[in-house]
């Protein structure tokens, strides 16, 4: 039973919280903002919320001229969601294996699956170097999608893993009573059902995918740069970029930013990888 | 509970996971430790003759390893304190009931979204930059001196941006968890009469123990790896004040080239983090049952 | 046609041997109910019959094929579950088409069969809603009905009504046996329940750790049954067990006499006699829970309704000598 809230209760805790959650946000919509003022505004008065010289879309378009926005954007993309849908079709079978034929030694490949995270991706970052050097797949995005594709691989195993455990076997048995073969079982019946977990895994990998800044900023150059790359590419100033750097910003976590909170219901059961419930 | 063909046709569809991941972890590593032997340096090409321990001697009796160390366990272990305990605080705060929860979830969710490059060159340009950050203005109109962030606490800076983006994963978990908590057993609690603190202690925080493992296991993997918000903002310095071994190997291997050296540094990076690893999984396998 | 039998069944997980040899016969258009305690091995049974489990040794004909290494799908059987197992993300009209589907029975064929089943099942304003907006008692129906429209050669139920509340499942269980009586196909029905057993089945098969204890119409089962197991297993409330010098009396190690088989009278007038410990009037009938007769702990007698005894009241009972039933020391049934 829940019980009765007064209003001013609610309100307090709405204003305390209200102004905890604005201070974690707020460096986002400071960059927001400053991403539409004019580099003198930016960097005159960078207490004032107001626009001096009124708001101009300048910024994005000289961050599009400087460094061509639009291409890293297409790299990330096809890193991020190409890595997530190839660890997905490996980690479909997988985890339907551990959920619905379990073994003894289920568990402890489950584990060991999850302990390939535990590498330091520095601890190996030497060979893929080298390796990847000498088969020409430095700066290629296809090097750089399997790589993320097997980084993310645990993690995608695991979360399908938890998801098809709650679904009950009998229905995979109903179906397999009623004719369908092991493919049109997994495609007409648990893949169906699973949609929502899938989703909060898709959803998931493709924000580490996006976001992941070691292997993008060591095994890219120019060509296959993702946006993680193109940000980093502002780390030194260059007169007066505020502005720029702002537009630049916004410009890079904006996909995901908006693609997370359209889709916060599945966002937040990714987030927990599965494993709270 | 299967038969033998939903048994094979299970192993079949396990194998392309596991051999990829066995490749995946197997190449690497055997690479890593043989050219941690060798004394193999990129610029100069040629004959890259055994070298034995040389390559860990060196990389041991360097000064900046000793620092690096330190400042890995110290970036892992701050980072964690400050989500943990900042995520408790925040998930009991976000469980009580009040007005436009969705709204204040959103923006306490946001930091995570934000990628690594750009919350690093944020946080050091408009925030912590002495003459133009929002906090130096701040100290400035108050009449203090402003902090110049990176020169007089690297570390702690670093740590701070990289809370700002993982409080939020913390507070998301240990919130679910939370809200998993029946609440007719707090109930139960006050009535045997529990004060708040005692409901904390005794119902809430052991009922967490799973979420709590599961926020140090991931951010664990992540936080050890910590590097483009070094590369960004310090390059690892002043001097090697915030250096952690990623970085450390990052430039003994691509900065300057020393295949030998780097190899030799990733080996030890592999076995700190095993140790890591080994703590951290007797941790679930007490608390996960999955 | 449905006529299905093991021979040499066995079945073990790891070392542990759930079923140890088995053989069964399953005429074509029985009802069969295989009852037993949670745990006796009747659902692995079922399984294997499905196909859903591998027979560790020993052979499964379905209508004089060897069906042993068939997997599910081609052994012409169709089940229904006990968690009724629908396919959540279908609405009922495609769960039940999803056997004809997989099987590619042509379009209007499928439409005539889900129609048919849909009428026979009370499900026709029901077709377009999923499972989760149905209730117990309807979803139980369309997993019936999924099973129907295949036309199989025998159905198997897995415990289909321990979901459902008490009411609905007499219900059901009408309904199913008048499904059977229509189809005139084989059954197989897995429960604990021996109530369901006794009206249902045509023939009951009572399973203990894995081994048949006896198999038979209810009536014979009732009669006579084979052992002590079997005499506590069926009828409700449970046969009156005793031993020692009374059991001595009617020439048996261990006697039995059913609850409906004692007749109360006075103290005086009384064969045993004893002291009424609760006394559950329910109308109809009346059942004494009766102690300090000598015979065992507590004795039960159903007594017609108007029976009046209470709490600590002195009775005498009356056994119907000619129903009791004798056991020997290994507890098999002597006449």
């Amino acid at each position: 039973m829940a019980r009765a809230i007064s209003t001013k209760r609610k309100s307090v805790n709405t204003a305390i919280a209200g102004t905890l959650g604005f201070l974690m946000f707020f460096p986002i919509l400071w960059i927001l903002i400053l991403s539409f003022k004019t580099e003198e505004d930016a960097i005159r008065a960078p207490l004032q919320i107001l626009f001096d010289s009124g708001w101009t879309l300048d910024s994005f378009a000289a961050v599009q001229a400087r460094s061509d926005y639009f291409k890293h954007f297409s790299n990330s993309v096809i890193i991020s969601v190409g890595s997530t849908l190839i660890g997905l079709m490996i980690a479909i079978p997988a985890a339907w294996s551990m959920a619905f034929v379990p073994s003894k030694n289920t568990k402890n490949v489950l584990m060991w699956m999850l302990s390939t995270k535990m590498l330091p991706p520095v601890g190996v970052l030497v060979p893929i170097y080298l390796i990847f050097r000498d088969t020409g797949l430095l700066d290629s995005r296809f090097g750089l999608t399997i790589v993320l594709t097997l980084m993310n691989l645990p993690i995608i195993v695991w979360m399908l893993y938890t998801y098809f455990k709650e679904i009950p076997g009998e229905i995979l048995e109903a179906a397999r009573m009623d004719g369908a073969s092991l493919r049109e079982e997994v495609l007409y019946v648990l893949t169906p059902m699973a949609i929502p977990g899938m989703a909060s895994t898709v959803l998931l990998n493709i924000i580490l995918a996006w976001n992941e800044a070691f292997w993008t900023l060591n095994l890219t150059a120019a060509k296959a740069a993702p946006l993680t790359a193109f940000i980093a590419s502002y780390s030194s100033p260059e007169g007066l970029f505020y502005a720029k750097l702002s537009a630049a910003s916004i410009m890079a976590i904006a996909p995901i930013l908006i693609m997370g909170w359209f889709s916060q219901k599945q966002l937040v059961r990714g987030l927990t990888f599965g494993a709270v419930k | 509970m299967s038969t033998k063909a939903s048994r094979s046709a299970a192993r079949l569809m396990i194998s392309p996971a596991v051999i990829l991941l066995l490749m995946w972890m197997i190449v690497p590593l055997v690479m890593t430790v043989y050219f941690s032997f060798l004394r193999y340096n990129l610029l100069s090409p040629g004959a890259t003759p055994w070298a034995g321990w040389d390559n860990y001697y060196w990389f041991f009796t360097d000064p900046s390893f000793k620092d690096a160390i330190w400042n890995t366990l110290a970036l892992v272990g701050g980072i964690l304190l400050i989500t943990v305990i900042g995520g408790i605080g925040f998930a009991l705060l976000l469980d009580k009931p009040m007005f436009g929860t969705g709204v204040i979830r959103i923006m306490v969710i946001a930091p995570f979204f934000v990628m690594p490059t750009v919350s690093a060159l944020v946080w050091k340009n408009m925030f912590f930059n002495p003459v133009n950050g929002i906090f130096g203005n701040i100290a400035t109109s108050l009449g203090f001196q402003p902090i110049d962030f990176f020169a007089e606490i690297p570390l702690l800076s670093i740590i701070f941006i990289v809370s700002w983006m993982w409080l939020p994963f913390a507070t998301l978990i240990l919130l679910t968890a939370l809200q998993s908590l029946d609440q007719e057993q707090l109930e139960a609690a006050e009535m045997d009469g529990a004060n708040w603190g005692n409901r904390f202690w005794f119902i809430m925080l052991p009922h967490l123990a799973r979420a709590i493992t599961v926020v140090i296991l991931i951010q664990t993997i992540f936080l050890l790896s910590v590097f483009a918000e070094i590369l960004v903002t310090t390059n690892g310095g002043p001097g090697t004040a915030t250096t952690n071994l990623t970085y450390l190997i990052y430039v003994s291997s691509l900065l300057q080239f020393d295949v030998g050296m780097g190899s030799a540094g990733g080996v030890i990076a592999i076995i700190l983090a095993n140790i890591v690893a080994i703590f951290l999984m007797r941790m679930i396998g007490k608390n996960l049952d999955a | 046609m449905g006529r299905i039998t093991l021979e040499k069944v066995t079945k073990s997980f790891g070392d542990v041997e759930v079923i140890p040899p088995l053989d069964l016969e399953i005429e074509d258009g029985e009802f069969v109910v295989f009852v037993g305690p949670s745990g006796c091995g009747k659902s692995t049974l079922l399984r294997l019959i499905a196909g859903l489990e591998d027979v560790t040794s020993g052979q499964i004909n379905i209508d004089g094929q060897d069906a042993t290494d068939l997997p599910p799908a081609k052994r012409s059987l169709a089940m229904v579950f006990q968690s009724y197992a629908l396919y959540p993300h279908m609405s009922v009209r495609k769960n039940i088409a999803f056997p004809m589907r997989m099987a590619g029975v042509p379009d209007d064929e499928q439409k005539r069969r889900i129609e048919a089943a849909a009428k026979a099942l009370n499900l026709t304003d029901y077709l377009d809603r999923r499972p989760g907006q149905l209730s117990g008692g309807q979803r139980q129906r369309v997993a019936i009905g999924r099973a129907i429209v295949r036309e199989p050669a025998a159905f198997l139920f897995d415990e289909p009504l321990s979901n459902l509340d008490a009411a609905l499942r007499v219900g059901m269980r009408l309904e199913i046996s008048e499904l059977h009586k229509r189809l005139e196909t084989t059954m197989v029905y897995v429960t604990h329940d021996q109530v369901e057993a006794m009206t249902m089945a045509d023939k009951i098969v009572v399973l203990r750790a894995g081994n048949i204890e006896q198999v038979g119409s209810p009536l014979e089962l009732y009669k006579a049954p084979r052992n002590l197991f079997v005499a506590g297993f069926i009828g409700s409330p449970t046969m009156n067990i005793f031993d020692g010098a009374e059991a001595a009396k009617f020439g048996a190690h261990t006697a039995g006499v059913r609850p409906e088989h004692i007749e109360v009278v006075s103290p005086e007038e009384g064969y045993w006699t004893g002291t009424v410990g609760v006394a559950e009037h329910l109308g109809s009938d009346t059942f004494f829970h009766i102690h300090e007769t000598g015979l065992a702990e507590t004795i039960t007698v159903r007594a017609p309704g108007d029976v009046a005894y209470n709490h600590g009241d002195k009775i005498g009972l009356n056994p119907r000598t000619d129903l009791v039933h004798k056991f020997d020391e290994q507890g098999l049934r002597v006449q």
